[in-house]
């Protein structure tokens, strides 16, 4: 860059004028920064100051600009300057809130704001504006797979918003389990009485919609490409395949009922009066249909006494059935045992549960079941045992604490749980699937490096950031919704439905642009690969959360940019360090570790290196500063996109430089993990793991180098654990390495 | 009349939360309970129940007639309301309570000798008569409920309490020989039937005089 213009701009606003000299700082930009041109200013944010730096940029050429005022995450509109590339220099949340204003913490403020100043000119330096995504897509389309109560509430909310859907469906017909239902849970005000599922309008709308392509009897043959441009092979029974361009897809392939079959102590598969609550519900209708009550399976007779088994095969915790709540079948139960009041009030019908959960507004559903004289019973049912025509229920009484039994059901009816349908484990290694006895079948057949479906947590269901992006995948550009995410109703399975809607649209218009997802949404940087350099380790193309990297022929990694959420995973695993973002690079980070002002071993002054996460560590000691939660002056804070792209050479240029400890700040991981890349702090808790001997080797404490997970609530923890590692460093002492750089 | 409890018995056979709401007051809520506990863990007798109002009203569903009739737990309720202040559901326990207990007493299946229903008996009979309380005679009935010597020693350890009512006028000796009354004794007692007739209607009892001893 032979025209870099650099800049930098020195806010004296709120109380950083009074708090630090700000004239040293703009000599040491001058100096020791080389920056072209150095401005001070009394309110850099005011519209004088944010028209001095837009001046400077049009007028003197400036290309590069740092600006020394509050954080990274504050005044983003004001310092909003897409035409240079910008470097922040946070002296107001990370040094003179988080500092005491007294006398004696004046000398230590102040190289903690020149430290800041020196990085953030060393970073500037090593920046390129980033040029944007030229892997763009322009396939507006939207793919559902399949045509349940989510899949077709996606596809209508689509059209609705003007987009074309795909939606393809394995079955012959539309509806899912939802349109086998006699009638559902009521889902308005009073929510007291079982309501007709509505599936049949549902249906029409979306078969009558112009916008929407129905595909029945078909399966996905194979999805290719990216968001913006994913090419889909959609293979029809007995019809020619089809290949359709998309630029998102909604994974809506429900689930499976659990095999009851699987439950014989609780009569399953033993008798014809031992049923399923879809077989219920099969039941139901076919009663009314003929204008009668249900009747028992086995001969045809009265019903007189109805027991519904909850959580049979859930929340198991011998590891033989499903481990969890399923959610929906308590309110289920209400309802089909509602069939039986509703018809007559003198059949007897007892719900035996553990826990009684109606999430949402079936709290009401149950008052008016109780209402109706449905009998509650708090109990573990612990066996079922035909005897004839009737079965005898034996339970546990969970309040009274003793065993007890209903001697003769007509009927009993086993509140099984979801399972997903969500095609192969990509986790199970393939020499362990050739020992399956059913072998998975794959429902997005992706073509993708890292396996053919959509990547699980835990449970078989589709992994997503729970509580900040619950519809995006590990697949960019491809959201799953209803219980192929997580078990629910056919309330919550709608929607879901529309959340993932509207985030695939999202995907689809980003795409076009060249820009990240979530989190980093508009992001327009993206990983850049110096081929020649690769080794082809194939670490990045192994570790990368979301699949966008394939590999060639040849085995050098294949980036597919709008598939990548920029976190920066492949840059830290990279061992050859060829991989980097135009704004976030090995670089940018090395030239600031390199750029602090390192005092000399006798001087009682260590230095802590904390590579903070932005996402959640960084905000939270922004927020510490805002609280006026002092922390150590020993510490430069310097943020990072994920933990996960933390490259181990900033570790050795940081010991190298003489930091006396590092403390990285990253999200919970495991399997309630927290990271936003969802894979990041898991393997940078990884890997450096395998730092230890690389200390040992420089014959420095283990200590020297420490991890922790940092939620962005701990604003008051946080200051805490930077104080505490300041101590330890005080105690181990001075590392050895300073001076020797 | 004939044995009612045998009566009821035939009446509802196994259906006794179906008996229990249609004979005892606010028995129709007992149906809503939801069993989550707060009543047990509000009760300020929690500990000394044997049965707490969540099991009371689980062994009702559970048809346990005997088990719940000639518990001791409705008895011991101090109608201090905190379950029936907690209860998520609204149910009135507190009522329930001593809707059960008045029930169990009518059916003859109460428990004997519970000091809470013996002193209720000796209130109403005392107080039904004249229509007012004679305070010297229902202390006098309380304290040698459980025999002579008992009675002795309890107004032995009194004594010091009785002789200043005495001196402040609280207590008045010779209303051992002669009762103060209210003015129309036979319209009291006409009112009381009358209540008697309603109730029993409204439960579909026989008529049976109050006070009765089982």
């Amino acid at each position: 860059m032979a025209d870099m213009k650099t800049a930098a701009y020195i806010c004296k606003g709120c109380g950083i004028g009074e708090r630090v000299d700000t004239a040293q700082m703009a000599k040491i930009a001058t100096k020791e920064g080389k920056m072209h041109l150095v401005r001070e200013h009394d309110f850099l944010c005011s519209a004088a100051g944010v028209q001095t730096i837009a001046d400077d940029i049009e007028k003197e050429g400036v290309t590069h600009a740092v600006i020394a005022a509050c954080s990274r995450r504050a005044k983003t509109e004001a310092f909003y300057f897409p035409s240079v590339a910008l470097a922040r220099a946070n002296i107001r949340e990370g040094v003179i809130w988080a500092r005491p204003d007294t006398e004696e913490a004046r000398e230590t403020t102040q190289e903690m704001a020149d430290d800041y100043l020196r990085m953030g000119c060393g970073e500037l330096k090593k920046m390129k504006l980033p040029a944007g995504n030229p892997d763009t897509g322009h396939a507006k389309r939207l793919l559902v797979v399949g045509g349940g109560v989510s899949g077709l509430t996606a596809a209508l909310e689509a059209s609705k918003t003007g987009y074309q859907v795909v939606l393809v469906e394995k079955s012959a017909k539309l509806g899912g389990w939802s349109a086998g239902l006699y009638r559902r849970m009521p889902f308005r005000e009073p929510y007291a009485e079982p309501q007709d599922t509505g599936m049949d309008e549902l249906i029409k709308a979306v078969t009558g919609d112009a916008n929407i392509k129905v595909i029945t009897n078909a399966v996905i043959a194979r999805t290719d490409g990216a968001p913006g441009r994913f090419k889909v092979d959609i293979s029809v029974e007995s019809g020619p395949s089809l290949t359709e361009e998309v630029g998102a897809i909604i994974q809506a392939t429900g689930f499976s009922t659990y095999d009851i079959a699987k439950l014989p102590e609780l009569g399953g598969g033993k008798s014809a009066n031992v049923i399923d609550q879809v077989t219920l519900e099969k039941l139901a209708t076919e009663a009314a249909g003929k204008g009668q009550p249900i009747r028992r399976p086995s001969d045809g007779g009265e019903v007189k006494t109805v027991v519904f088994v909850q959580c049979a095969g859930q929340r198991d915790e011998s590891g033989k059935h499903l481990a969890y709540c399923s959610g929906f079948c308590c309110g289920a139960s209400i309802k089909q045992a509602m069939y039986f009041k509703d018809a007559n009030p003198a059949i007897d019908t007892v719900v035996i549960y553990d826990d009684l959960r109606v999430p949402g507004n079936g709290e009401d559903f149950y008052r008016s079941a109780q209402r109706k004289g449905v009998t509650f019973t708090k109990g573990k049912v612990s066996s079922v045992v035909p005897q004839g025509n009737a079965c005898e229920v034996k339970f546990r009484d969970l309040i009274l604490d003793e065993d007890a039994a209903i001697a003769a059901a007509d009927l009993v009816v086993l509140a099984t749980g979801q399972v997903p349908n969500s095609g192969v484990n990509i986790d199970i290694p393939e020499e362990e699937v050739a020992k399956m006895e059913v072998k998975p079948v794959s429902i997005l057949n992706l073509t993708y490096r890292q396996g053919k479906d959509l990547p699980q947590l835990t449970q078989g269901f589709t992994d997503s950031h729970f509580i900040c992006f619950p519809y995006e995948t590990r697949r960019t550009g491809i959201y799953s919704a209803g219980p192929v995410r997580r078990p629910m109703d056919m309330v919550q399975a709608a929607e879901d439905a529309t959340g993932a809607t509207l985030k695939a649209i999202q995907a689809i218009e980003n795409a076009e642009l060249g820009r990240a997802a979530h989190p980093r949404s508009g992001d327009l940087s993206y990983p850049i690969v110096q081929l020649e350099g690769c080794t082809q380790c194939k670490r990045c193309t192994v570790e990368c959360p979301f699949g966008a990297i394939d590999e060639d022929e040849k085995r050098y990694p294949v980036f597919n940019e709008s598939r990548c959420r920029r976190c920066g995973t492949c840059m830290g695993a990279c061992p050859v360090r060829v991989i980097s973002f135009e704004n976030y690079s090995c670089d940018t980070v090395g030239a600031q570790i390199k750029a602090v002002d390192m005092p000399d071993e006798f001087s009682e002054k260590p230095r802590i290196l904390v590579l903070a996460c932005e996402n959640d560590a960084y905000p939270a000691l922004d927020m510490a500063g805002m609280e006026k939660n002092c922390y150590s002056a020993f510490v430069r804070v310097i943020p990072v996109r994920c933990l996960g792209s933390v490259n181990t050479i900033w570790i050795t240029d940081a010991l190298n430089a003489g930091f006396d400890g590092i403390m990285m700040m990253g999200c919970k991981h495991g399997d309630d993990y927290q990271c936003h890349f969802v894979k990041g702090s898991e393997l940078a808790a990884y890997r450096m793991s395998k730092v230890d001997d690389t200390l040992k080797q420089l014959s420095l404490e283990a200590e020297r180098v420490v991890s922790c997970e940092v939620a962005i609530t701990d604003i008051a923890r946080v200051p805490q654990l930077i104080n505490d590692y300041a101590a330890k460093i005080n105690e181990i002492g001075m590392s050895p390495l300073k001076g020797f750089a | 009349m004939g044995d009612l409890n045998q009566q009821m018995l035939d009446k509802y056979r196994n259906n006794f939360l179906h008996e229990v709401e249609e004979k005892v007051d606010d028995g129709e809520w007992v149906k809503m309970c939801m069993q989550c506990g707060v009543c047990a863990g509000s009760c300020t007798f929690g500990p000394d129940w044997e049965h707490t109002p969540q099991k009371i009203f689980m062994m009702i569903r559970a048809g346990k007639r005997e088990e719940v009739l000639s518990s001791h737990s409705m008895w011991l309720c101090t109608s201090c309301y905190n379950c029936m202040v907690r209860c998520p559901r609204e149910l009135p326990i507190t009522h329930i309570m001593h809707g059960l207990a008045s029930y169990a007493h009518r059916l003859g299946l109460a428990p004997k000798n519970q000091p809470t229903r013996d002193f209720s008996l000796i209130f109403w009979e005392n107080c039904t008569k004249t229509g007012r309380v004679n305070e010297l005679r229902m202390t006098i009935s309380v304290y040698f409920r459980e025999g002579f010597v008992s009675g002795v020693k309890k107004m032995w350890t009194l004594r010091n309490i009785g002789r200043g009512l005495f001196f402040a006028k609280r207590l008045n000796p010779l209303e051992l020989f002669v009762s103060h009354g209210c003015k129309d004794k036979d319209g009291l007692r006409r009112a009381l039937k009358k209540a008697d007739e309603i109730e029993a209607r409204r439960r579909g009892y026989e008529v049976q005089p109050r006070g009765y001893s089982s």
